[in-house]
């Protein structure tokens, strides 16, 4: 476990992921303005930051940072739902297609094949076009929504972990005695596919992170429901990038906080990528310690190292 | 062959289960939308538009829902996309002919850019390991973590606004120009494209950078690259050896990223007013012109479709072990 | 003995795993010698080191591999350990070649045969034309008993048998002096084993290479070598004739393998084998790395650094183990001559 917290990448990963579930939770309740308040009705242009507005107004005189406060909330959990949502679903499917094979498996592979390929923004947007946008789902709901979309790809991953398990002695030997196949499933085979799991759920975040703020920008959901995505759509439509004294205000915390709050799950997830594959982490001869052996700053290939001291004396 | 007739039918089966799902959704809202369109529409359009929309979405129709299925499919296999409500009386199909050509050139062009230099970064950075390469990562990783069209609004502000090096939106600079195949025309669209192709990439690039990266690292651990070495191959050689064998899963993971690449350069094309297909989606979604929303949807499909056959071949050309099924 | 024989010459090569405190000593202190013509077999259980010596001596060792200490030579001029990338790769396959374990992941899989013989023509003999190219990889295709025409085969075509004929094959593509084998016939049937083993002895009558047999199974090596070197936990334990080592034995280790395989002919017997288990290179005991498991060490074996291959008979073979160094009792099962071993050949013990 603390070996895991060695990795800088890792590290840098919570405390990122950690910033943005706490903007999650209490957010709105800091936020100093109702984002909807416009401050003045006689101002017209977006007011760059001052001591009244941290991060300064739009066009409306509505205050940014409430904004983006209220907003993350709404982001981070149509997000994690998605995640959840889209991530349980591999399981049940990815598993149960990759543990009992036969036609189930073929016509599962098939769902999954297909919804991987067709185009998912697309198709959300024809969904949730459809929906109207008088209609004002809730946070959770888009997050289903999103998730119907994004949950092929961890269950052909799982799929093929389970595969390459099911023939494995401790599977056999837990069939042998007797054991219910959702048992074996659930209690043999699902803890080995921990970091699979994991990797899959950290995915499938970013992914509804992306697709939820593309999807505000693009209008199709109620845009009168604050998230991130939301204000990028308010920023666009002043052209708020066009002008001549940039609003940069307006647009870049939005743009940055979905920025890093996808970074930070992505270094969550090359950690764990490199805690499952040690290939991957530094080959263990770089450092000052190699370097003051005389051992060359980059290994290479073919040409195994010697130490400074051996090649002097030999 | 047999792998590629395989996938051709898959693509057939998905081509239609898109296809059903793009008549069921109106049918499936809550509260009809279309209806409400109707009503909005009734005053302005013709008796034949009504009746032809009526037809589409199963309005006050005596035909079951079978019936209207039928017809749906024949409509199609006639090319016939529908009206647009919007641009009336354009046809939808016509709208997203014009729109096309921008957007396959934008997104085949910088896709192929962002590809071949990911590609390219990531074996490098595979195999000097411990270089100035390995510090782009985190960089990287937040541009890739930036939705598209964040990285597109940067760019303007950046590029156009700031630095007025490039032109902040449109394809060509529609009061001066006419279309056409002279160079005035050609350079000025050349001159609008920059900025969105820059955003496509950027966006784009990490991904093939560090997926090839990890791929390399693993390959140079195969015995056949320590035997390359064994042999005294030239470097370029070894190298070229594992990149080859390491470029399979990154072409098979083509297939994954067209996906979202194309639903990228739809956001890029919209924040940049750039005349292709994505621009035109925007438009449908603030117009409620579900005709066109419903065509565009459907086209896209069949053109990610199409990409993911084209790379399948060229995955069964660089493997020859998908050649052969047991 | 004409020093000009001696193709490579190692002398207390020490390789390491990782640096510093952590690093794992794979390799102790380790004296070899391959003359041209000879072959040398390398025994020993898995983690013994015998394959990170070979892959060291040619710095082919991967990451994280280090060479600590000791010098290694091919022939008399080129040092090995300081030699740079041009001059290995000068000498990698004219010279020096390796066979591989397992030829499946051993051979490029998108490339077909054909282009993995030429590969190595058209970096060594820039002169050679493709047609000239395309005939002596026919040639040696041949001359493991495969058809000409296998040459547009790819590697998963190809039977696991064909695959490893295919990988000695490519060793011989440029008449080197040294073929080193790494468990070449592991990974294969009983059957098939037998037939690469003989193909390869005809081989090497013909041609006249030295090779270095790296194997667990010291059956094989006393069949197929000219001498026999024993590691054990990274170092040497025993450096014989193979005959010597598989009659009389030195070293209990060495006993203790020999008694661990059943004999075709004669009385039958109670197999022994050796109890416990190899030691782990973190954790090594103190002394002799052997004595825990071994049925003969006494204290000097636990209390004194561990002891050197010491030269037994005139110098023709060596042992490291405290009883052979003159001093002390020597049980008579480690004591035999070649007279006795006549009526003991399946291991020496009453």
């Amino acid at each position: 476990m603390t070996r895991l917290l060695r990795s800088p990448k890792i590290v840098i990963g919570l405390c990122l992921s950690a910033v943005f579930a706490i903007v999650a939770i209490i957010g709105p309740l800091i936020a100093p303005y109702n984002p909807n308040a416009s401050a003045s009705t006689t101002i017209s242009t977006p007011q760059p930051p001052s001591a009244a507005h941290w991060l300064g107004t739009t066009q409306v005189q509505q205050d940014v940072l409430s904004q983006l406060l209220v907003g993350g909330r709404s982001t981070i959990l149509v997000s994690l739902v998605a995640g959840l949502a889209a991530t349980v679903l591999a399981v049940l499917f990815g598993v149960t297609a990759g543990y009992f094979g036969g036609w189930g498996d073929d016509l599962l592979s098939m769902l999954a094949n297909i919804f991987l390929v067709l185009p998912a923004l697309p198709l959300l947007i024809v969904i949730f076009g459809f929906l109207g946008k008088g209609a004002n789902p809730n946070d959770a709901v888009i997050g289903v929504i999103i998730a119907i979309t994004g949950w092929a790809f961890g269950a052909r991953q799982l799929r093929a972990q389970t595969l390459s398990m099911r023939n494995r002695d401790f599977v056999d030997s837990a069939r042998i005695i007797g054991e219910k196949s959702w048992r074996i499933m659930s209690f043999e085979i699902l803890p080995n596919l921990i970091p699979v799991v994991a990797t899959s759920f950290l995915f499938t975040v970013i992914y509804g992170v992306g697709t939820y703020t593309a999807l505000s920008f693009l209008g199709v959901i109620n845009t009168s429901h604050w998230s991130w995505g939301t204000m990028l759509y308010w920023a666009q439509s002043a052209q708020a990038a066009q002008q001549v004294h940039l609003e940069w205000w307006w647009f870049v915390p939005p743009g940055v906080a979905v920025g890093l709050f996808g970074t930070g799950l992505a270094l969550l997830n090359f950690g764990i990528d490199e805690f499952v594959n040690p290939r991957l982490r530094g080959a263990g001869l770089t450092g000052r310690a190699a370097r003051r052996a005389g051992l060359p700053r980059r290994p290479q290939l073919g040409l195994t190292p010697v130490l400074r001291s051996a090649r002097r004396a030999s | 062959m047999r792998m590629i007739t395989r996938r051709i039918g898959f693509y057939i089966v998905t081509a239609v289960v898109a296809i059903t799902v793009n008549f069921f959704i109106p049918r499936l809202m809550p509260g009809n939308p279309v209806l409400a369109v109707l009503g909005r529409v009734q005053a302005q359009e013709s008796k034949q538009a009504i009746a032809a929309l009526e037809v589409q979405y199963g309005v006050a129709t005596k035909t079951g829902l079978w019936g209207q299925y039928v017809q749906y499919w024949s409509r199609l296999l006639h090319g016939n996309l529908g009206t647009s409500l919007n641009f009336y009386p354009a046809s939808v199909g016509g709208l997203i002919r014009a729109a096309l050509p921008w957007t396959v050139a934008l997104v085949g062009v910088a896709t192929v850019i962002s590809f071949v230099l990911g590609t390219l970064l990531g074996v490098a950075a595979a195999w000097r390991r411990g270089s100035w390469l390995d510090g782009l990562l985190p960089s990287m990783t937040f541009f890739q973590a930036a939705p598209y069209f964040f990285v597109a609004i940067l760019a303007v502000a950046l590029f156009a606004t700031k630095l007025g090096w490039f032109p902040p939106n449109s394809g060509y600079d529609t009061t001066t120009l006419n279309p056409g195949l002279d160079w005035p025309f050609l350079s000025n669209v050349l001159d609008h494209a920059v900025l969105p192709a820059l955003t496509i990439v950027l966006a784009s690039i990490a991904g093939w950078i560090i997926g090839m990266r990890n791929m390399m690292i693993t390959t140079m651990d195969e015995d056949y690259v320590l035997l390359a070495q064994a042999k005294g191959l030239p470097a370029r050689r070894v190298v070229g050896y594992a990149a080859r064998n390491a470029l399979l899963p990154s072409v098979a993971g083509f297939s994954l990223a067209i996906g979202f690449i194309v639903s990228g350069a739809l956001l890029t094309e919209i924040v940049f007013s750039y005349p292709g297909v994505g621009y035109l989606l925007f438009t449908a979604i603030g117009s409620d012109d579900y005709p066109l929303l419903q065509g565009i949807f459907l086209i896209i499909t069949l053109a990610v479709l199409l990409a993911n056959l084209a790379a399948d071949f060229v995955y069964a050309f660089l493997d020859p072990r998908t050649r052969q099924e047991a | 003995m004409n020093s000009s024989d001696i193709l490579i010459s190692v002398r207390g090569l020490c390789v390491d795993y990782g640096l510093g405190d952590e690093a794992v000593h794979a390799v102790v202190d380790a004296d070899l010698e391959l003359r041209r013509g000879e072959t040398l077999g390398l025994a020993g259980e898995s983690g013994s080191g015998k394959s990170t010596l070979a892959y060291a001596i040619t710095r082919l060792l991967r990451p994280p591999g280090v060479i600590t200490a000791g010098s290694a030579y091919f022939g008399s001029s080129v040092n090995l350990l300081t030699a740079g990338q041009r001059e290995l790769r000068g000498l990698r396959w004219n010279e020096i070649a390796v066979v591989l374990q397992s030829s499946m992941n051993a051979l490029n899989p998108v490339l077909s045969i054909g282009t993995q013989f030429s590969d190595v023509l058209r970096a060594h003999r820039p002169d050679m034309s493709r047609a000239d190219r395309r005939a002596r990889s026919g040639q040696l295709l041949e001359m493991v008993g495969i058809p000409a025409d296998r040459l547009s085969s790819y590697p998963h075509e190809l039977s696991g048998g064909m695959r490893q004929r295919v990988m000695i094959a490519t060793a011989l593509a440029l008449d080197p002096s040294v073929v080193i084998m790494d468990e070449p016939t592991t990974a294969l049937d009983v059957v098939t084993q037998r037939e690469i083993l003989e193909e390869l002895m005809t081989l090497r009558d013909r041609l006249g290479f030295a090779v270095l047999f790296i194997s667990h199974d010291l059956s094989l090596l006393v069949e197929i070598a000219d001498s026999i070197a024993v590691m054990y936990a990274g170092r040497l334990v025993e450096r014989a004739g193979a005959s010597a080592v598989f009659r009389a034995p030195r070293h209990p280790y060495s006993l203790g393998l020999l008694s661990s395989f059943p004999a075709l002919h004669g009385p039958r017997q109670a197999m022994e084998g050796i109890p416990g288990s190899p030691p782990d290179l973190r954790d090594m005991p103190s002394g002799c790395p052997f004595h825990p498991r071994c049925g003969y060490a006494f204290d000097r074996c636990r209390s004194d650094p561990p002891p050197p291959l010491l030269e037994l008979d005139a110098g023709t073979r060596a042992a490291a183990c405290w009883l052979q160094d003159g001093r002390e009792a020597v049980p008579a099962e480690l004591a035999l001559t070649a007279v006795d071993a006549v009526s003991a050949n399946s291991g020496g013990r009453a």
